[in-house]
């Protein structure tokens, strides 16, 4: 039985607020039957320094990949990783974490492979929650094991491979990378050398939208007005279009793909997690460097 | 992968205990030690500038090694407390390396870091930091000869 959604006015004016709960809301709801809160992070020991009462962990990295296969794990396997959280395929699932919320939008982007009906981020993430003083605790959390079904991934829909990329050139492309990585010059995120390619560049026709660019000073979503500003007046982008968001490995284009998507409401977004560590390896893949889109000729 | 033998005797132990345990208790094993790293000493707190910066962690971590007359090898981290992963990483080469000699820092393996069976723990991207820091570190040793 899911929980009741927040009807916070800053939330009502996207396209789906209840995809996203504000602090007071999820500090009113804590503890709630059929409520259970996910926390996602790029440090995989974040968590165990102190997280939201009650809150599970869900390690992008290391619980939602195949060990082996560049892939996500399987429907057996993300049963299981529920069950044990006491998530149940009727739970409101609230995902929060680090870096402006890039892993909880990649956790609820997964979890949304997997039809998982009631998503929502909280708006701000960790950062806010902390500023605002609230309640976090070191208490491990012992949620009761629940029956989750054995659910067939759905990669048809909001994700998209190489090849689909490859057919979709032309088509409206998303690069939400740093302005250094979409030209060239840089072959890796700053701070991130690890996630390195042979070339550097853009697949051609991609607008350059740095992720950041949606998220306000406190880490949460700019508003409804701020956002088709920059999408769709300064971009041209338009909820007709069908478009494709990357960046090096699909983290950051998970949070404008939760934009596109969940905020300005648009139908078919797509996020291609293969991403620049898979297209800037890739032997013969068109790549544009510089400023300009480029095309494909 | 090369033999304990040429560790020294801390950074051995820190392996040891590591891969006696399974992979849960790996994981709390670096939060421990990411709660005991040293705090940084009056002539590198708040001086970023004065210390090396490893880019390749994930949050901003400084390092600075000194090595003295005896050539013994002494290291500093500054590693911000939202990054408790990367703490752990700087507080394993702080116990196994501190206080040992500069040949002996030199000679510890590259890819010391696979005995600790952090892979699964923390993902095999993410232990890129580590190895990041070891190599820093031995290029600071080299260059104060």
């Amino acid at each position: 039985m899911p929980v009741p959604n927040d009807t916070d006015p800053k939330l009502s004016a996207y396209a789906h607020p209840e995809r996203l709960v504000t602090t007071q809301w999820l500090a009113e709801h804590l503890g709630e039957p059929g409520l259970v809160v996910v926390e996602s992070d790029e440090d995989v020991l974040l968590y165990d320094t102190g997280h939201i009462p009650g809150s599970v962990k869900v390690d992008w990295h290391t619980e939602l990949n195949d060990p082996v296969t560049r892939d996500y794990v399987d429907g057996q396997r993300f049963a299981e990783i529920c069950g044990e959280r006491g998530i149940s395929r009727d739970s409101t699932v609230v995902f929060y974490g680090d870096r402006n919320n890039w892993w909880a939008t990649y956790a609820l982007w997964v979890f949304s492979l997997f039809g998982h009906p009631d998503v929502r981020i909280l708006d701000g993430g960790r950062a806010k929650w902390v500023a605002e003083g609230r309640e976090m605790t070191t208490e491990q959390s012992k949620p009761e094991r629940v029956e989750y079904p054995v659910i067939e991934r759905d990669d048809s829909t909001i994700r998209a491979f190489k090849d689909q990329v490859r057919a979709h050139l032309g088509k409206p492309l998303v690069d939400v990378r740093s302005p250094g990585e979409y030209s060239g010059e840089l072959l890796h995120m700053p701070d991130y050398p690890q996630e390195g390619a042979v070339r550097g560049g853009h697949i051609p026709g991609a607008a350059s939208v740095p992720w950041a660019r949606a998220a306000a000073g406190d880490g949460t979503f700019k508003s409804r007005e701020d956002l088709e500003d920059i999408y769709q007046r300064e971009q041209g982008l338009s909820p007709d279009d069908d478009v494709i968001a990357y960046c090096r490995i699909g983290e950051r284009s998970s949070h404008t793909w939760f934009v596109l998507t969940h905020l300005l409401g648009f139908p078919q977004v797509r996020n291609y997690d293969g991403s620049w560590t898979e297209w800037g390896n890739s032997v013969r893949v068109p790549i544009a460097v510089g400023t300009e889109r480029g095309s494909v000729s | 992968m090369t033999a304990s033998v040429e560790l020294p005797p801390k950074l051995s132990e820190l392996v040891d205990d590591f891969s006696e345990v399974d992979v849960k208790d790996r994981l709390q094993l670096l939060l421990e030690l990411s709660q005991e790293l040293p705090a940084l000493p009056e002539r590198y707190a708040g001086h970023r500038n004065a210390m090396e910066q490893v880019h390749e962690c994930q949050t901003p971590l400084f390092l600075a090694v000194e090595v003295d007359p005896e050539r013994t090898v002494h290291l500093f981290f500054d590693a911000p407390p939202e990054a408790p992963t990367t703490r752990g990483f700087a507080s394993i080469m702080y116990t196994g390396l501190d206080g040992e000699s500069a040949d002996t820092v030199l000679g510890v393996p590259n890819d010391f870091y696979l005995a600790l069976g952090l892979g699964e723990a923390v993902s095999p991207l993410r232990l890129r930091g580590m190895v990041a820091m070891l190599a820093r570190i031995k290029n600071q040793v080299r260059s104060a000869r």
